[in-house]
């Protein structure tokens, strides 16, 4: 690569993207600043990442007052596009999973969580904010750790005392297996699970937005900085731009999707009667 | 002659990326079952479609973690 590309005329070298990407500069709010934690990062500091959450926290909330103002028994374009993503989370999620009585206790949590991750998510593909809320650490973590503690409620609630029990040591196993057994279920279910939350969020569309910024990247590179037959690969790249930026907006759904399902089915353990 | 060598059989880069190509294995693996079943599953009793597709999703979230977590080591262990 840096033989071809020394032979061009003043070339302009390839950026791959990095993980620098996801940390940028910080332009509001930089004091105060906590002095021993990662060399005297702001505590309130708001960079880009953030402002692309705000705008789509606020879009959510836009989006959800003004489409429901006026509703009609008839409904209006708007006002049925909406009932069908409520009337998804409801059906396809809450009551098919929790059933009807439970479903209709954590709907709320439920629809907060999947609308939630669906529109930080979209920011991800969406011209000009071009960076997901969800691919830094802190909203999946926030995320995880809600429905976290959601589950556990769930679960100390329908069965005080022996929610714990059941779920660390579950029936029907000899004695001395409890050895192994307890040890294995305390990490999957207390350890693994808010963490495999987290990270699967997080890297999905981490990785979604390095591999877009690789094709884009490539495709500059290939037009402005080579030239001549490269041409034709910059088209290549750009086409499979375009392929990745209609696969991520499928990973986003799909990811918000998995995150309120996931939910679902750990707060239907938590409920069930034996475990 | 000796120079050239050298710089042509050098490779920079870090060993964690092939640690993750190792790790992508797996999972791989796994979703390919996990798809592969619920087609089949489909087929023999189309019926059951809605159904099979929640646990194909749920089964597929599982799986990929793996994955994922391949990813994030490279981050925090190098």
């Amino acid at each position: 690569m840096t033989l071809l590309a020394s032979a061009a005329n003043e070339p302009e070298p390839f950026h791959p993207p990095s993980l620098a990407d996801f940390f940028p500069q910080v332009f509001l709010f930089a004091e105060p600043t906590i002095p021993w934690f990662e060399d005297d990062s702001p505590i309130f500091g708001i960079n880009r990442i953030m402002l692309v959450r705000f705008i789509a926290a606020i879009a959510l909330i836009l989006i959800f007052v003004l489409g429901t103002r006026k509703m009609r028994l008839i409904p209006t374009r708007g006002q049925s596009l909406i009932e069908m993503g409520l009337g998804f989370v409801r059906d396809g999620i809450a009551y098919d999973l929790l059933g009807e009585k439970d479903g209709k206790r954590f709907l709320p949590l439920l629809t907060t969580i999947f609308f939630m991750v669906l529109a930080m998510n979209l920011t991800g593909v969406i011209p000009f904010l071009n960076i997901a809320g969800t691919s830094v650490i802190g909203v999946p973590l926030v995320l995880a750790i809600v429905s976290y503690l959601a589950f556990i409620y769930a679960g100390v609630k329908k069965h005080p005392g022996a929610f714990f029990r059941n779920s660390l040591a579950p029936a029907g196993v000899p004695w001395f297996l409890y050895i192994i057994v307890t040890p294995l279920e305390f990490i999957s279910t207390f350890l693994l699970r808010p963490i495999t939350l987290t990270l699967r969020l997080m890297m999905n569309l981490l990785v979604g937005h390095l591999m877009l910024v690789l094709f884009f990247a490539a495709t500059h590179f290939f037009l402005f900085s080579l030239g001549g037959g490269f041409i034709a690969l910059g088209a290549g790249t750009l086409v499979f731009g375009f392929a990745f930026t209609v696969f991520e907006l499928l990973v986003c759904v799909l990811q918000a999707y998995v995150f309120a399902i996931l939910t679902a089915v750990y707060i239907q353990l938590a409920l069930a009667e034996e475990h | 002659m000796d120079n050239a060598t050298t710089i042509l059989a050098e490779i920079n880069g870090n060993i964690g990326t092939v640690g993750y190509g190792l790790a992508a294995i797996g999972p791989a693996i796994g979703v390919g079952i996990v798809v592969g079943k619920t087609i089949e599953g489909v087929a023999r009793q189309p019926e059951l479609q809605g159904r099979l597709t929640v646990l194909m999703f749920i089964g597929i979230a599982f799986t990929e973690a793996l994955a994922f977590i391949g990813i994030a080591t490279f981050f925090f262990m190098v």
